[in-house]
């Protein structure tokens, strides 16, 4: 109960009129630049993050969180009428919820969804809640090797077992834990990676990557394919309360959707899209009318979502107790920690408690306020994927600008950024995953820095990291996961002789 | 092909980036070249993983292939982020803004030209005043901005 009592005082800090204005602020443009193709809550809060010197932290992060959640929701909406999932975690919505549109069901899609990701996000968060505590607990015991240790688990899994190639992820992995080195060493004092550039001693700043990338280089990318195809906007149909017997197929697959989806997000791997894809598959099972995935089934859509959403709370719990971003979000949310100088881990929940507790229960406020936001005024939303693809991007370059310009006034950063732009634009042609790239680069120091400190704890003998039990439990798991699928290939080759005509 | 040839250049660049990496002197015995040490072994493996990947045939999906890159669109993008860099530093926020906006609408297609213009005219304007005057974030001032600030009788941003 001693959570329960930290929530009541995050509500107060969260209800004050100035906080439920941020919050507000945060779910509309959340949901907004979810709703716009190819923009992501991890961009607008890294366009944001220079906010963070006006604003105090609590604010702050009562902004990003609505933002990280409501683009949860605007995502769905892209995803159900264009049929252009934003991010991999929203495929299979777009799945079953464009045929749903299409066929003429559109509003008990957008319906099902939202309110499928209000449940699962108000339970995810009331995980949150509970989980927390209980990690910050278990953290507390980490030492620099196990910190260490926990860093290379998520550096696998993120990169090597949630995409489609170990080789590809890694390598996004290590162009960020190269940019995460440029500038002076902080513990020797020592310049690395500047190549001699001034500009370059105090690091790269991680908006420039982030901006870099998931604006430069996604515009780069539409810009490259854009005359090849066209996106056809199924227009709003069908009305957005659902009918009884939709209600009746929903609610189940909402549950499912969310006890897949935490769990898996609040693991130190994090991801959406495995706890998206299973709770698909599971609603294609379980499914009383079979007949109907495939061409706009209720279930593909409310599981989905709701597992999505219930992940996106999960990755919070990583990050909130032990520092350790799961996704581009988060990293660049956590890289605005680093900017109020707040170091999340286990501490955080004692030093910061009106910080943490006020997010939290800002979460439980945003949920119902996108719902708001989702229901009713969903006709308005639809509108803005109408905004002409040409003064979209282009306007996406100028904040971009802004972003990145506009806070060090240094052309270098412009060059950089355009620069990092082109590399991304390489990376989606070339299907290289751009996530792992922004936590290489937030994670990176951090884990060079636990390394180091292990190392100097126990004299430079590298069997610290075997000899803790924690330690070497945790590399033992993140050698399974990079291993372990190749073995299992291994395994099943022989039997796929016959492959099965099906899948 | 093209990715094959990607891909080798990319492996070149792991190259480059190993014999830049040791140039940072070592200090102790933990000292600043560690990490980067084991990233770039890693690297080097990972470029070598990617060439073997890449002569077995590369990993594209389908419908990456068949899209060849509009290089047309590319390249009004492309210059559009070259003027903004270009005029930037003396011409100011808003006229690089305009020049990059109506290029890289141009290169998505557009042909309204003076209506582009127009819009970002409008849109740098609003951003520049807005963040200069909420947050005192000052973008870039040049001929325009300093006109108009003078003008309206504000101290020069």
């Amino acid at each position: 109960m001693e959570a329960f009592a930290s929530l009541m005082g995050g509500f107060a800090v969260a209800l004050t009129p100035e906080n439920l204005l941020w919050s507000l602020l945060g779910v509309t443009l959340g949901t907004a630049i979810g709703v716009l193709p190819g923009l992501g809550p991890g961009l607008t809060i890294a366009l944001l993050l220079p906010i963070t010197y006006k604003v105090d932290p609590t604010a702050a992060f009562i902004l990003f969180a609505g933002i990280y959640y409501g683009a949860m929701y605007g995502g769905s909406t892209t995803s159900i009428l264009l049929n252009t999932p934003g991010e991999s975690a929203t495929i299979v919505t777009a799945l079953e919820g464009n045929k749903m549109a299409r066929g003429g069901r559109g509003g008990a899609a957008l319906a099902t969804a939202a309110i499928g990701s209000f449940v699962a996000g108000t339970l995810g968060t009331l995980g949150i809640t509970f989980l927390a505590p209980m990690v910050v607990k278990f953290a507390l015991v980490f030492g620099p090797a196990d910190y260490f240790a926990l860093m290379i688990l998520a550096f696998v899994t993120v990169s090597a077992v949630l995409g489609s190639s170990a080789i590809r992820g890694l390598t996004s992995l290590s162009i960020g834990l190269f940019l995460g080195f440029v500038g002076v060493d902080l513990q020797t004092g020592q310049p690395r990676f500047t190549f001699g550039l001034l500009e370059l001693l105090d690091g790269i700043n991680v908006i420039v990557v982030a901006v870099g990338i998931f604006a430069v280089g996604e515009t780069l990318y539409v810009a490259s394919r854009y005359r090849y195809g066209r996106d056809e906007i199924v227009p709003l149909k069908g009305s957005i309360w659902m009918t009884k017997e939709e209600w009746r197929r929903s609610w189940k697959p909402w549950l499912r959707g969310t006890l897949f989806g935490f769990p898996i997000g609040a693991l130190p791997a994090g991801g959406a899209e495995i706890p998206t894809f299973l709770s698909y598959y599971t609603e294609k099972k379980l499914t009383k009318y079979p007949e109907e995935f495939g061409k706009g089934a209720i279930e593909g859509v409310a599981g989905p979502e709701a597992a999505n959403n219930a992940s996106a709370a999960g990755v919070l719990v990583p990050m909130l107790t032990l520092g350790l971003p799961t996704s581009a979000t988060a990293a660049i949310m956590l890289s605005a920690f680093q900017s109020y100088g707040i170091n999340p881990g286990p501490l955080l929940f004692q030093t910061q408690p009106q910080l943490v507790w006020g997010l939290i229960a800002s979460l439980f406020i945003g949920n119902v306020m996108l719902l708001v936001l989702n229901l009713p005024m969903i006709a308005i939303w639809v509108k803005m994927l109408k905004i002409p693809a040409p003064l979209l991007y282009a306007g996406v370059l100028v904040f971009a600008t802004i972003g990145t310009y506009g806070i060090s006034q240094s052309p270098v950063d412009l060059v950089l950024l355009y620069a990092i732009g082109f590399v991304g634009f390489a990376m989606r042609r070339y299907d290289f995953p751009t996530a792992p790239v922004i936590i290489g680069m937030i994670l990176g120091p951090m884990a060079e820095q636990n390394l180091r400190q292990a190392l100097t704890i126990s004299a430079g003998d590298w069997s610290v990291f075997f000899t803790r039990p924690l330690s070497a439990a945790l590399l033992a798991l993140a050698l399974l996961a990079l291993v372990a699928p190749h073995f299992w290939e291994l395994m099943k080759k022989p039997r796929l002789e016959h492959p099965p005509a099906a899948l | 092909m093209l990715i094959a040839v990607g891909m080798i250049a990319f492996a070149l660049v792991v190259l480059w980036q190993t014999q830049v990496i040791p140039v940072s002197p070592l200090y102790s015995k933990v000292g600043p070249t560690v990490a980067p040490t084991l990233t770039w072994m890693g690297m080097l493996a990972l470029g070598l993983g990617l060439l073997a990947a890449a002569f077995r045939g590369g990993w594209q999906s389908e419908d990456e292939k068949e899209t060849p890159v509009d290089m047309l669109a590319l390249a009004y993008v492309g210059a559009g982020l070259l003027a903004n860099i270009v005029l930037i530093t003396f011409a100011g926020f808003t006229i690089a803004s305009v020049a990059m906006f109506v290029l890289v609408a141009r290169g998505f297609g557009s042909r309204r030209t003076l209506r582009d213009a127009g819009i970002a005219l409008a849109l740098a304007l609003t951003a520049y005043f807005g963040f200069a005057g909420l947050l005192g974030i000052n973008i870039g001032g040049g001929l325009i901005e300093n006109a108009i600030s003078s003008a309206l009788g504000f101290a020069k941003v």
